[in-house]
């Protein structure tokens, strides 16, 4: 491992930082890690010990979501902490490890669930303890159950942890989904007048913390905020977990990288040359389509030269696929995935999915392009969740990204393999 | 302490009765439903409202059908974290 020391905005962003020095950190115990294997790499564990100055030590490290926000969750555990101890009646907090994945290019949770549970379940109960006692859950589509179920099983206190299935869909892993999932069995957002951390799971103070996140929680509750800084950036401290996925041959793969690594140092470790992809979506459906050269990973920084990783998503393109086809076909996703709650979303994401498959499929009407933006325009900011603003990011990324393949498009001819690929 | 309208986009049916009560306030989209002129992002869910606004706004919160509505006094709407999918 090479500890990055550079700080943004001193150090230029586009230092290659290594990322293949990078050792692993969560996957550390291997594969199917067994409590007692996890023992073993990790060394022994206290829970309640680690309660104390958790939220301070959280703080030092810089340690943001990996869910997708990237907040910090010092911030967003005290918060949640501050309101239980207000009031007559102080209410119990709630803790849950969100671990729905809708995101169908995401699989990092699903194979830290799958490979180190015990991680992330240390994790949740030294939040639970830092919160004066919170009760805690688990939250995880079908097919992490029974691994998580068989790790609870394997901890001398498991049984105070409860399991909740997450249904297979795009929302379900949004904050406010999850707690109504978890309350009401509907996995869909719920208008949010008051935060979940004021009144979340049955008016219950609500931490709803991704599960990579509390990996990360559980390492710093042993080794501590200095341990958890010799990786990545002092702007973006630590590791992450990426999935990284692209054209055949390539395998989706799961990589563990510092903090404000290279995009192309990414995409070659996962084997990728970047000169042969025509472009690259980081952060998912919510995310944003970039050129493969000179990008930092990173929440923080310059748009023209850093990617928020968003859920960890990367995606890249071949030169052979259209960009317009592929933005095409993630918008009619997300359009379908939307809660149907809210009309902006309801009506707005189909609006521009349709817009998207026109001019995807040759249609040559130069208004097109703008239409497309004056919906984004129209629809963004408007539900009770982000899905429109997030969808509405990605197509405002492809109209700049792809715009020359835009322009072929309403002009009447592709641009053929490759497109436009600056 | 600024006053924010809040939308519960969930409950809001987009008949715009709002919009008519709020003319300066809020027009209306292509399906009807509010849209916060001049505004961007979340503030186009909890509106930023000024003084001279705040009365017509108490009448569209009492006035709309769905109890789509309310007023945030003074207190900083809820930031930016939730994010779906995951
Ligand atoms: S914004 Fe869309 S996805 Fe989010 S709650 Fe409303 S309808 Fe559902
Ligand atoms: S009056 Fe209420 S239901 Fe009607 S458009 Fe306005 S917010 Fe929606």
């Amino acid at each position: 491992m090479s500890p990055a020391k550079d700080t943004y905005p001193t150090a230029p962003l586009h230092a290659i930082q290594d990322n293949r020095g990078q050792e692993p950190r969560l996957l550390a115990a291997g594969p199917d890690a067994g409590l007692e294997q996890h023992l073993d790499t990790f060394g022994p564990w206290e829970p309640n010990a680690a309660g104390a100055g958790l939220l301070e030590a959280l703080g030092e490290a810089g340690l943001t979501g990996r869910g997708g926000a990237a907040f910090e969750t010092w911030r967003k555990a005290t918060a949640a902490a501050g309101s239980g101890r207000k009031g007559l009646f102080a209410a119990r907090p709630v803790v849950i490890a969100n671990g729905a994945e809708g995101e169908p290019l995401s699989f990092k949770d699903r194979t830290l669930l799958a490979h180190a549970p015990h991680l992330v379940i240390d994790g949740l109960a030294a939040l639970a303890a830092a919160l004066g006692g919170a009760s805690m859950y688990v939250y995880a589509p079908a097919a992490g159950l029974p691994r998580v179920q068989q790790a609870i099983g394997e901890r001398p206190r498991g049984n105070r942890i409860r399991v909740v299935q997450a249904p297979e869909t795009f929302i379900s892993g949004e904050s406010s989904a999850v707690v109504n999932m978890i309350g009401n069995g509907n996995a869909v957002p719920t208008d949010q007048r008051r935060r979940l951390s004021e009144s979340g799971l049955n008016g219950r103070p609500t931490l709803v913390v991704n599960v990579e996140t509390l990996a990360q929680v559980a390492l710093i509750a042993r080794y501590g905020a200095q341990w958890f800084r010799q990786a990545g950036t002092a702007a973006d401290p630590g590791t992450r977990l990426v999935s990284v996925s692209g054209p055949a041959p390539v395998r989706d793969v799961v990589l563990e990288v510092p903090g404000g690594a290279q995009l192309s140092a990414v995409l070659q470790e996962a084997g990728m040359d970047p000169a042969a992809l025509s472009a690259v979506l980081v952060g998912g459906y919510h995310g944003r389509w970039v050129r493969p050269a000179a990008h930092a990973l990173s929440p923080v920084g310059p748009p023209d030269r850093t990617a928020r990783p968003g859920a960890g998503v990367i995606h890249a393109l071949d030169l052979q696929t259209c960009g317009i086809q592929a933005t095409a076909r993630i918008v009619s996703y997300l359009a379908d995935q939307s809660a149907r709650q809210c009309g902006p979303c309801m009506f707005g994401l189909p609006a521009m999915a349709s817009v998207l498959n026109r001019i995807a499929g040759g249609e040559t009407n130069p208004r097109l392009a703008s239409e497309l933006d004056r919906l984004g325009r129209l629809v963004s900011g408007r539900g009770a969740c982000r899905h429109p603003e997030g969808t509405t990011g990605l197509v405002s990324s492809a109209l700049e990204v792809f715009a020359a393949d835009f322009r072929a498009h309403l002009s009447g001819y592709c641009t053929g393999p490759g497109g436009a690929a600056a | 302490m600024k006053t924010h309208l809040h939308i519960d986009w969930t409950s809001c049916d987009g008949r715009g009765l709002c919009a008519e009560l709020l003319p300066g306030v809020l027009d209306r989209d292509d399906w009807g439903y509010p849209v916060a002129r001049g505004k961007t992002g979340r503030d186009r869910t909890d509106v930023p409202l000024r003084d001279a606004d705040r009365e017509a706004a108490q009448e569209a919160v009492f006035l709309c059908p769905k109890l789509a509505l309310s007023l945030l006094d003074g207190r900083t709407p809820e930031p930016g974290t939730r994010v779906p999918g995951r």
